[in-house]
């Protein structure tokens, strides 16, 4: 029975309105697919957001990384505050989030009119939206890390450092290699929500056709226009290039866990 | 965690702590690199949020949230998270009982379709349901005729919140139940409890705080959820604005500190939510199998 109710949700919630989406965007036949594919403006707005997302995605796991690791190997004071508030971005509704930001970000702003007489620009340009796109996938990156940093054997460092390592050697040979799939899926993460996100980007953006206009907002775009080919075109677009994107990651982390790979 | 490990017998600490941990002058840096970035991407956004909205003093704050759309859009969040969160509560424990405690073929593809809205833009959430029931498609002439209204109307919303919103509850149940294995089930049956009785006073208790935590996930969601709400609910004042839609028309009148004031509500159930769900890290990790994946 339980599987009944499970399968009969899941179609009627989810693969129903999927394919749906799916039906749609083949009815509009190739020749016609392709052009609204291949659009300027839609190719822009696609490659604006999967450049934001990949490039915030490589920020999180930078900073990610770190983070992770001063929680789990450091003590200092407030540290159980800052764990907690590293799923901030998952508690706080994205819209939110996204005036906060163009509040801090823009010229006027806290951080914003530091930087302006700087002549650097955040809010409004192609740089802000990958700031709101690190906000959002920070924590992806920290949580898939963690809990594998804390498995990772303390004797595999001292191993290391009996056979005559340095800290710098042991943890960029021995300890990061082995935390590559945990990294690799926290990226994939990262990256697949950034590419999405709509919520927090779209105050921040500044939203200029052709320079600062992500590939969600054009379908809200063109389905207020009621072009509704085009919107399904984009979607589909979208699908297919996350879909391969994350088969690809998916086959490099398979791989790499068989090479390295602490753990599963 | 110690770092400024003692040796036993030689003496010679230094040696110890330079092998099995970073230089002070190391570890000071990535503890303030990692603060820095903290602050500037998650303290600094909270705290604007709620200056903001202080701004012109509390008074101000005060008149703000009492105007009738905002007290709409609240009532409206509520109603759209009551229906939503039950009903993913409800299919969470149906999915992760039929995954966790059988054994059939496709198992791993039911799971991947289960978290598939995570992989997919909440606008596009949105858009397969005016697909399906906009004007233009197979349905809409139909509801029209029997005078069905689901999009731009309450329906719509709660069926975009029930998709994004699918797979909170189910995957964090899932680990969970697969951990703990079918035997106090077995042990439950074969003493005469009938399967119902065996849910209700063996699994459920067993099950009880990973379901709260997914719950919690599901129901901050479900009120936050902007990108596939904004799509289906067509921005009707006072009727189709959820709280997080009310912030963004507010904020693009230039009404500043009524948005702000709306994104505080929103920015509390937030912390709420973070300090409920560190409590039940804390109190209850060994009972939350999933606590640290999401």
């Amino acid at each position: 029975m339980a599987l009944g109710v499970t399968l009969s949700w899941l179609i009627l919630i989810i693969l129903i309105p999927l394919s749906g989406l799916a039906w749609r965007s083949s009815a509009l036949g190739w020749g016609t697919f392709w052009t609204l594919a291949t659009d300027q403006r839609t190719v822009n707005a696609l490659r604006i957001s999967f450049g934001t997302a990949f490039a915030a995605a490589l920020i999180n796991v930078v900073f990610g990384v770190i983070l992770a690791w001063v929680l789990v190997r450091y003590r200092f004071p407030g540290k159980r505050i800052i764990d907690a508030m590293v799923d901030l971005p998952f508690a706080l509704p994205t819209a939110v989030a996204g005036i906060a930001l163009t509040t801090l970000y823009a010229p006027n702003g806290w951080i914003g009119s530091l930087l302006a007489p700087l002549g650097i620009k955040i809010a409004f340009t192609p740089i802000g939206i990958v700031f709101a796109l690190v906000f959002v996938g920070l924590p992806f990156v920290v949580r898939t890390v963690q809990p594998i940093m804390e498995e990772i054997d303390k004797e595999v460092e001292e191993a290391a450092a009996t056979l005559g390592a340095n800290r710098f050697q042991t943890i960029s040979r021995v300890l990061l290699p082995g935390l590559a799939p945990a990294v690799l899926t926290g990226f994939a993460l990262a990256f697949a929500r950034g590419v999405g996100e709509y919520g927090s980007v779209i105050f921040i953006a500044g939203n200029l056709p052709y320079i600062s206009e992500i590939a969600p907002l054009l379908i809200v775009i063109r389905l207020e226009e009621f072009n509704y080919p085009a919107a399904t075109a984009i979607a589909a677009v979208m699908l297919i290039i996350s879909f391969a994107m994350l088969l690809i990651i998916n086959m490099i982390q398979a791989w790499s866990r068989r090479r390295y790979g602490y753990g599963s | 965690m110690a770092h400024d490990v003692t040796t036993t017998g030689t003496g010679n600490t230094e040696l110890v702590r330079v092998a099995t941990s970073e230089s002070r002058f190391a570890r000071y840096g990535l503890i303030g690199t990692a603060l820095c970035f903290v602050a500037l991407f998650l303290v600094l956004p909270l705290a604007a949020v709620f200056t903001e909205a202080m701004r012109n003093g509390p008074g101000e704050f005060l008149t703000v949230l009492s105007d009738p759309e905002t007290f709409a859009a609240i009532e409206l969040t509520l109603l759209v998270a009551v229906i939503a969160v039950p009903l993913n509560l409800v299919f969470g424990i149906a999915a992760a009982w039929a995954i966790a405690k059988f054994e059939f073929k496709g198992k791993a593809f039911l799971t991947t379709l289960i978290d598939l809205p995570f992989s997919v833009s909440p606008v596009i959430s949105g858009l397969v349901f005016v697909l399906l029931f906009g004007s233009h498609s197979l349905l809409g002439p139909w509801l029209q005729s029997h005078g069905i209204q689901i999009l731009f109307a309450v329906p719509g919303i709660v069926l975009a919140t029930v998709f994004v919103t699918f797979p909170f509850v189910a995957r964090e149940l899932i680990p969970l139940m697969q951990e703990q294995g079918t035997s106090d089930e077995e042990a439950a049956l074969s003493l005469g409890a009938s399967g119902w009785q065996t849910f209700w006073y063996v699994t459920l208790p067993n099950i009880k705080w990973g379901l709260l935590y997914g719950v919690l996930l599901c129901n901050a969601r479900a009120m936050g959820e902007f990108g596939a709400v904004s799509v289906v609910s067509g921005h009707i004042r006072g009727l189709t604005n959820t709280m997080p839609l009310q912030v963004e028309i507010l904020y693009n009148e230039y009404n500043f500190v009524a948005a702000f004031a709306v994104a505080t509500l929103l920015a509390l159930l937030a912390l709420v939510t973070l300090v409920l769900k560190s409590l039940l890290e804390m109190k209850y990790s060994e009972q939350i199998a999933a606590s640290r994946r999401h």
